[in-house]
């Protein structure tokens, strides 16, 4: 494409930072002993937001990680939604081992056969033709009685997790639910971890900054694209069948193009290409949106809340480009910087003497 | 008879979506910037007729207004805040954007609010023109077709016979274009040509919340097929859509929403880089 801008590629201008081991240990711990003392309302928020920064952790394997800007992630999430609701007995609880799985395979051959088509444009085209097909998923599932059409679809009993007749978690408590959505993302983020620190992850970062290049050294760029883009898909099924356990609902909207831009907002408002920025991102974004339609707060625009959080994107976009997460790793350096200043400083007194 | 009818609506229909995508691949292929607010400026025609020809009592009177309008709105976005995007990532001009479509929607419903508005069509196209015993076509869908058909000429004048055609910036620029100027002034354009859409369809289609995200896509799917930057590929591409979009509400009511789609994929694999480009 010779379209003026089309060459150019995300990079971010510094290496993001990664956040010390024993940091995500104590913040998963602290997570884990919030039940104890938080109300149901909270429990049920904290649960919204792990579920959407998985869903935000699968966005950014693909954003920040592989250079491929998708604005049709909400597809997947929604395939897996309604998975589990069309597979769910009406008056009785599915089995948690049987439904997740398959709603993730359900969503990551979406994002197969999808893939397939789309890895193969660049730049724009890929942006405009991921919402595309996105688009034609939300038809499907809007027009036809496939579910429920417009009006979407229950699940009224939330699946069973036992292991050999001993129920392990009750999904109907909220508190246990808070546990499931933490040991989910837990893993999401471990697996990604993994994959990003594997030969793997390194080929995709190496087809993010120069894709010839990995193509002219002997790297099967178009695989290894499509690979991230299915796992990024079945990622986006855990937070979907997640998302549709919770609410006990689902609908067309799930999967709008509306959804694939508030997941792509998490994603930069967190800072992209930094495993702990798409979870930053995803508790800023639902806080803010909290906090945005309160009435108590903003009155008769509450319900206008949109309002505001298209502004706060706009600014974002101007002023904040690598989101919270650049201001961490820049508060970071800074104080890296100082540490360093202050121990060469002492040497050079102790030198002195 | 029953055909020809459906013909008549795919090439309106076909015509209408060129008026949109041009003005979106005319953005992208001049200035690089992707925009999602394009849908955004559909449904602000739209309303904006509405609003004015309520106040005027008068079709012929909201149009040229609510068109001028559109384009200050234009140039204002563009001075303030679009021109910021155009050496930044596609991803930003797409946050960026998206973030435009929900203050847009957000402030229709604040000032029009949430209820679904029709605009009469003015008295003098305000016939059926008879075609058989039983059959009619509306005159005013053949007057959306003449009007599109010749803005489609005026800008196809413009791009292939003066210098606006040009779309390398440094050599504009050194032939003493005012880059600043002309980038404002296309994109002013092509937000006036997408409110100029909305008006125009305003009697035919109802003035709705989200009325311009769905013309969004489907113009998506225009300049995907089309090729980007290509004012010939939109055309062509727009009236496949119309033809297929039209044929799949005849022969498949509920799948039509698809058909548009699967054309889509089926060039994606033929031709990834779009019909009216060379790869």
């Amino acid at each position: 494409m010779a379209a003026p801008g089309a060459g150019q590629q995300i990079v971010n201008p510094v290496t993001p930072i990664t956040l010390p081991r024993w940091w995500l240990f104590s913040i998963v711990l602290l997570l884990a002993i919030m039940p104890l003392g938080a109300t149901t309302f909270h429990l049920q928020l904290g649960a919204k937001i792990m579920i959407m920064a998985i869903f935000a952790l699968s966005l950014d394997l693909l954003i920040g990680h592989t250079g491929l800007v998708s604005f049709g992630h909400a597809a997947y999430f929604g395939v897996a939604a309604y998975t589990i609701a069309l597979i769910t007995p009406k008056y009785e609880a599915a089995s948690f081992w049987l439904t997740l799985p398959a709603a993730m395979a359900a969503a990551a051959l979406a994002a197969l056969a999808i893939g397939f088509l789309v890895v193969r444009t660049a730049g724009i085209y890929f942006i405009m033709v991921t919402l595309a097909f996105a688009q034609m998923l939300y038809a499907i599932f809007h027009d036809t009685k496939l579910g429920g059409g417009s009006d979407g679809i229950y699940v009224n009993v939330r699946p069973e997790l036992s292991v050999a007749g001993f129920k392990l978690l009750d999904l109907e408590n909220p508190a246990q639910f808070f546990y499931l959505a933490l040991i989910a993302l837990s893993v999401a983020y471990w697996i990604l971890n993994k994959v990003l620190h594997a030969p793997f992850g390194r080929a995709l970062a190496g087809i993010r900054v120069n894709e010839q290049r990995m193509r002219a050294i002997g790297f099967p760029v178009f695989s290894y694209k499509l690979g991230a883009f299915t796992l990024a898909g079945a990622l986006a099924g855990l937070a979907g069948y997640l998302a549709a356990c919770q609410f006990g609902f689902v609908n067309p909207e799930i999967l709008a193009w509306h959804q694939s831009g508030t997941v792509l907002m998490m994603v930069i408002l967190g800072g992209m290409g930094r495993l702990h920025g798409a979870v930053i991102g995803a508790a800023a974004y639902v806080l803010l949106q909290e906090l945005f339609s309160s009435s108590a707060l903003f009155g008769a625009y509450a319900k206008h809340w949109q309002l505001f959080m298209g502004g706060l994107i706009v600014f974002m976009v101007l002023a904040l480009p690598h989101g919270i997460g650049g201001l961490i790793d820049f508060a970071w350096r800074r104080a890296a910087t100082i540490e360093e200043e202050k121990r060469i400083g002492r040497k050079e007194r102790i030198e002195h003497k | 008879m029953f055909y020809l009818i459906q013909l008549l609506n795919a090439v309106q229909y076909g015509l209408l979506l060129f008026l949109l995508s041009s003005g979106l691949t005319l953005i992208f292929g001049v200035m690089g910037v992707i925009n999602l607010a394009h849908g955004s400026f559909y449904m602000v025609g739209a309303y904006l007729t509405y609003g004015l020809a309520k106040m005027t009592g008068s079709l012929w009177l909201a149009l040229p207004i609510g068109v001028i309008i559109a384009f200050a709105i234009g140039l204002l976005l563009e001075t303030t805040i679009i021109h910021r995007l155009y050496r930044r990532d596609h991803l930003y001009q797409v946050l960026l954007t998206f973030g435009l479509i929900l203050i847009f929607e957000e402030l229709r419903s604040i000032i029009f609010g949430d209820d679904v508005h029709g605009v009469a069509v003015p008295e003098i196209l305000h016939y059926s023109m008879p075609l058989t015993e039983t059959l009619s076509y509306p005159v005013y869908r053949l007057f959306v077709t003449a009007v599109c058909l010749a803005i489609a000429a005026i800008l196809y004048f413009v791009i292939h016979k003066t210098r606006a055609g040009n779309s390398n910036r440094e050599m504009a620029a050194a032939l003493g274009v005012n880059i600043p100027l002309l980038f404002a002034l296309v994109f002013a354009c092509g937000m006036a040509l997408a409110a100029f859409a909305g008006a125009i369809a305003a009697p035919i289609t109802s003035v709705a919340p989200g009325m311009g995200n769905q013309v969004l896509i489907i113009c998506f799917v225009v300049v995907v097929i089309g090729g980007i930057g290509s004012i010939n590929g939109a055309l062509i591409a727009s009236l496949l859509i119309g033809i297929a979009d039209t044929l799949g509400k005849v022969l498949a009511p509920e799948y039509s929403g698809i058909a548009v789609y699967l054309l889509m994929a089926a060039i994606l694999l033929w031709r990834p880089q779009g019909l009216a480009n060379r790869s």
